[in-house]
Order: structure tokens, then sequence, then C-alpha cells
């Protein structure tokens, strides 16, 4: 009895030297910044387009993304063929690599010179200091989150329900719609949730492709270069307050309509 | 009508062979065989869920072979629930009344009648998580019928469940089937057919090696599974009598030869009785003994066997006791040799058809 009490002693010291470490520079930015710097940050025209064009591009990117990431979940999660442990492997390649050299290897594909760049000028817009490229950079680097996730959500349906729909009479697609994306659901909007966080954080592969116009992470870099900690600090703390409000809100509708799906109270 | 004509298919390092049989409307058809024999795959090639590598089935005298599942006409009942565990119950029994695009009053017509049906009205509210068991596969049952399907297929239905919801269910199936329901129930549970089949057929490592009545099948079985259980030959078909003697017993009355049970089943019922050969003593006088079923007979055949030998003796019927080498050489046993034979009431299994 007194070992386990020893190891959980330590253990417990351990987790909350680790607890301090993650909690310490957050608390530091936060007593560093005043009420009064932070209301004048958020006063700021220039900070609020570029929180809001943050938020809205990587929930965009989350959404529009997850129209090909879900089946593509589906397909790894139920079907057996070759090279699908190479192709796990790819889905995973954004997580190892240095974001900003997945900016210069995206730019590689959707700059003007590119068919795609090319494309997209035919259709009026470039994917380079665009918002279309802030979304495509958010989306390379955070798509395995969602992929990941969903995976693991239509691994735990079990098939024999699908192959009970089938019996009763439901198109492959209804079965899809009706019983694999509901009881996946859990998991996939935890996965949408972390693949919009991921966007919203991400600096690298974005102020290769779109330093202009500016997304948080950027802006939060060039105040720091151009005029130091005091003057990134505010804009900092703000974002990270809205960032971990949305977040948080999220989270909980998330737990509201899992236990109404689920029938738990 | 479905016809399985030499289904063949090959899984890995197990075949099904030649599977051939022959389900008449109304039936209830049981395939009986231990784990791993290939019931559950036929049932799935049946639905449509597995392809077979050759054979073809008929419904109703055409392929069905290239129907796809959901246009069969089947309707399958799984051993583990498979409820939608994120619809209600009654949205689980409305599902397939959803796809055939009923109109919402239509569909909570039909919901309550099949609720009614299989007595389930008061758990239509309820989330799947709550139910029990048995309840499970009540409503499993109710939303397959939804289906209207020419043939409800179930793949051991009650092997999760106790013995007292065991039986609820059986009433369920047996209702079922007198309402004109074609079954085809798999199981390893040989008494769990008897009490409801008027076919069965045996399947063993992917093939079926009998197919008959209950008392064609169980009587003389060719299965070692099925021998196992009931002892060779020592299956009857009969029905229950009052006994005059003994208040708390009962006669089973097979053929002209009653046998005194100590079943609580009521007179008149109709079933079936198994004497396990090792429970039946051959003396060569009468026994005084707490044996009340005692019989003079001839013995006809004697077969050596693995663990000793089996005895045929005719008593009106032929009964089969299976004794050591030792008592075959001590009472000097031979064909024709006039015995007794001896067993008590209890050793009487009765099941109830």
């Amino acid at each position: 009895m007194k070992k386990t009490d020893n190891i959980s002693l330590v253990f417990s010291f351990l987790a909350g030297l680790l607890l301090l470490f993650l909690l310490a520079p957050l608390i530091g930015l936060f007593l560093s910044t005043t009420p009064y710097s932070l209301f004048e940050t958020a006063q700021e025209p220039e900070v609020q387009k570029s929180i809001w064009l943050t938020i809205s591009s990587s929930m965009a990117a989350t959404l529009i993304f997850s129209i090909g990431a879900i089946p593509l979940a589906y397909l790894l999660a139920r079907k057996k063929f070759i090279f699908k442990r190479i192709l796990l492997g790819i889905i995973n390649i954004p997580v190892i690599i240095p974001h900003s050299a997945a900016g210069i290897a995206l730019l590689g594909i959707i700059s003007r010179d590119t068919l795609l760049g090319k494309i997209a000028e035919s259709l009026g817009f470039s994917f380079v200091n665009n918002p279309a490229g802030i979304m495509v950079a958010m989306a390379f680097v955070s798509l395995p989150y969602l992929i990941n996730a969903a995976i693991d959500g239509f691994i735990s349906v079990p098939e024999r329900l699908e192959k009970v729909a089938l019996t009763l009479g439901a198109s492959k697609s209804r079965v899809f719609f009706t019983i694999s994306l509901p009881l996946a659901w859990r998991s996939i909007l935890t996965g949408l949730i972390m693949m919009w966080g991921r966007g919203l954080s991400e600096f690298g592969a974005v102020i290769i492709i779109a330093y202009h116009p500016m997304i948080t992470p950027v802006m939060i870099f060039e105040r720091f270069s151009s005029y130091g900690l005091q003057y990134a600090t505010p804009v900092t703390v703000l974002f990270i307050s809205i960032c971990l409000a949305i977040f948080v809100a999220m989270k909980v509708i998330s737990k509201k309509t899992n236990h109404a799906e689920t029938g738990e109270n | 009508m479905l016809k399985l004509e030499k289904i063949n298919k090959k899984a890995g390092n197990f075949s099904l062979v030649d599977i051939d049989f022959t389900v008449g409307k109304g039936d209830y058809f049981t395939l009986i065989g231990e784990s791993g024999a290939g019931k559950s795959m036929l049932l799935e090639i049946i639905m449509g869920i597995i392809a077979p590598d050759s054979g073809n089935i008929l419904l109703n005298k055409k392929s069905i072979l290239n129907t796809p599942t959901q246009k069969r006409k089947l309707g399958i009942v799984y051993q583990k629930p498979t409820l939608f565990p994120h619809m209600s119950v009654f949205e689980n029994i409305a599902y397939p009344l959803k796809i055939k695009k009923f109109s919402k009053e239509e569909i909570k017509i039909k919901v309550m009648q099949l609720s009614e049906d299989t007595e389930i009205t008061h758990l239509l509210k309820r989330n799947i998580g709550s139910l029990s068991g048995g309840e499970m596969q009540r409503v499993t049952i109710a939303r397959t019928l939804a289906t209207n399907p020419e043939i409800l297929l179930l793949d051991e239905p009650l092997s999760f469940l106790d013995v007292q919801l065991k039986r609820g269910i059986l009433a369920l199936l047996r209702k079922l089937n007198q309402q004109g329901q074609t079954i085809i129930h798999v199981t390893h549970d040989y008494e769990e057919a008897l009490s409801l089949t008027n076919k069965i057929a045996i399947i063993e490592h992917g093939s079926i090696i009998q197919t008959g009545t209950p008392q064609e099948v169980f009587q003389h079985p060719k299965s070692a599974f099925i021998a196992h259980f009931i002892g060779i030959g020592n299956f009857f078909k009969g029905h229950i009598l009052a006994s005059e003697h003994q208040s708390d017993l009962k006669f089973f009355k097979t053929s002209d030869v009653k046998f005194f049970t100590n079943t609580r089943e009521e007179e008149k019922s109709e079933g079936y009785i198994m004497i396990p050969g090792e429970a039946i003593f051959i003396s060569d006088e009468k026994l005084h003994s707490s044996a009340i079923n005692n019989f003079r007979g001839t013995i006809k055949d004697i077969y050596q066997t693995r663990n000793g030998l089996e005895i045929v003796v005719d008593i009106g019927v032929e009964l089969t006791a299976k004794i050591s080498n030792f008592s075959f050489e001590k009472l000097q046993l031979r064909v024709g040799k006039l015995v007794w034979i001896s067993f008590k009431a209890s050793s009487i299994h009765f099941i109830k058809n």
C-alpha cells in the first residue's frame, strides 16, 4: 500500500512539473498584459480582420476538405487493398515534415506558373496571397487530424450493423448516411474540431503561400520581429483567448450533441 | 420455396461443399451444426452478403444469385444484437419502412402492429441501451418482420439469452411460424431446434450430412455430434399421458410402448424423448431398484465401439444400451437372448414440440 502511495506521489510531482511547463508560458503571457492594452488591441480593425480571417479560413478549410476526407477515412477503415499501409503513411506526412517545407511544396503546385494556378487565374483568383491559398495551407497541415479521427470512428462502427441495414433494404449510400456516419460522428466531430484548431495555429505553411492577407499567427510574428515582444503580446493573448473560448464552446456543444444522439443523460 | 443447389464457397482453410437443400413455404427449417461448421456463412450466402464460388439459389423457382441483398425479400436476425444504437426502438422498427417510403401514418400503424405481435409495445420509446437481451432480440425480430420477408433467417438468435428469455422468444418464433412465416434457424443447440422445427439439416465441416424430419435425423443420426447428445437410436416421438399409478409421474407413449417419465409437461403434450444409452441397465432378472421403467426384450444387435459395446434390445421399440466389455462378458450377452432392461423415469429427457 505504502509503495503505491510513493509511486502516486512521484507521478503527481512529475505530472505537476509537466503541467507547469505547459501552463507557465500562457499564464506569463496573460499576466504581462494589461486589460487596457488588450482592449486597445481589440479595437484595431487590422487585428479584428486578421482574427476573423484566421478563424473563418480554418473553418472553411475544415468544412471543404472534410467532403473528401470523410469518404477517404471510410474507405481506409472498411476496405482492404494493396498499398493501404503506404497510403496511411502518406496521410500522416504533413505531421512530420517542417511546415515551412510543406508551404514550399504546396507553392510548387499552386503558384501562378502551375496548372492549378493557371486554372485559378482563369477563374479570376490566385492562391498566392489569397484566402484560398491560406485555406489550402491550413488544410494540408491539419487534414491528418480529421482523417485519423474519422478512421477510428468508422472502425468502431460494427460492420454487422451495416450488413443488417443492407438486409433491411437500405442502399449502400443510405447505409453510409444513416448508420455509419451517425455512429462514427462523435469521432468525426472531434476530428473536425482538431483540424480546425490545428488550422488556426498554422504559421509556417501559410507564411510561404500568403503573407497577406495576414492571418493572426503571421501578424504576431510580424509585430514581434518589427516592434518587439511587448507589441506582439496583446494580440497573442487576444487570439489565444478567442480560440480557447470557441474551442471550449464547440467541445461543450459536441458533448451535448453526442448525449442527445446516444440518449445518455 | 427456397432451394439451394450445389453451393460451394472456399474461405481460407474452410470450404462449404455442395450444399443442397430445399425449404418449403411455411417450413420451420433448422440447420444444426457445431461452431465453425459453416452455418453462419451459409446464411450470409443465402442473404447475398457473401457470394458463393459456384451453385445456385432459387427463391420461388427464380434464381436470386445476382439479386442484391436489399432485394432478396429475406430477413436475418443475428446472434449478437444488431439494433442501431443511435435510434429508439420505434425508429429501429420504422427503419425498413422509411426505406420503402411508407407515409408517417402508415409507419406508425405498422410499427404498432409489429410491436403488438412481438409484445414490445411498452418499449417503443425506449433507447436501445436500456433494453435487456431478450427485449433486444424481440425488437430485432420486429424490425426484420417489418421488411415483410418471405423467409426469416435466424443465426443462433437465442445463444446470448438466459433460459427464461429463451422460452419467451421460442414461443414467439413458434407463433410466427404457425401464422405462416417460413423460418430457417441456424443453431448448435439441438433442443432449441427440436422444440420448433419440422425439418432438420445437419451440417458438419462445411457439408450437409443429413436432412429430414426430426424423427428421421435423430433416430438414425449420421453425425457423431447428434449421436453424442441423444445416445444412438434412443429417440422417440410421442405424447404425454397421465399415469394411473404414480401421481408425480406421467407416461410417455410411443408406438405401443409406454415409459414412465417425471416431466412436468401437461398431458397430451406432443414431443420427443431421448434416453441416454449409459442410463439403461441390462440384466438377466428383473431388477428391484429405483428404476421404474422395466421391460423384457430380445437382443437384436450388438456393436463394438471404442468405449465398450452398444446392445440393441427390442421391447416393442428398439432401445440401445451402452455397456462395458466386462459386463458383456459377465452377462454372456448374444443376439437373440432375452434380457431385462431398466432405467429411471428421470433419465428420460422430454422436449416439447
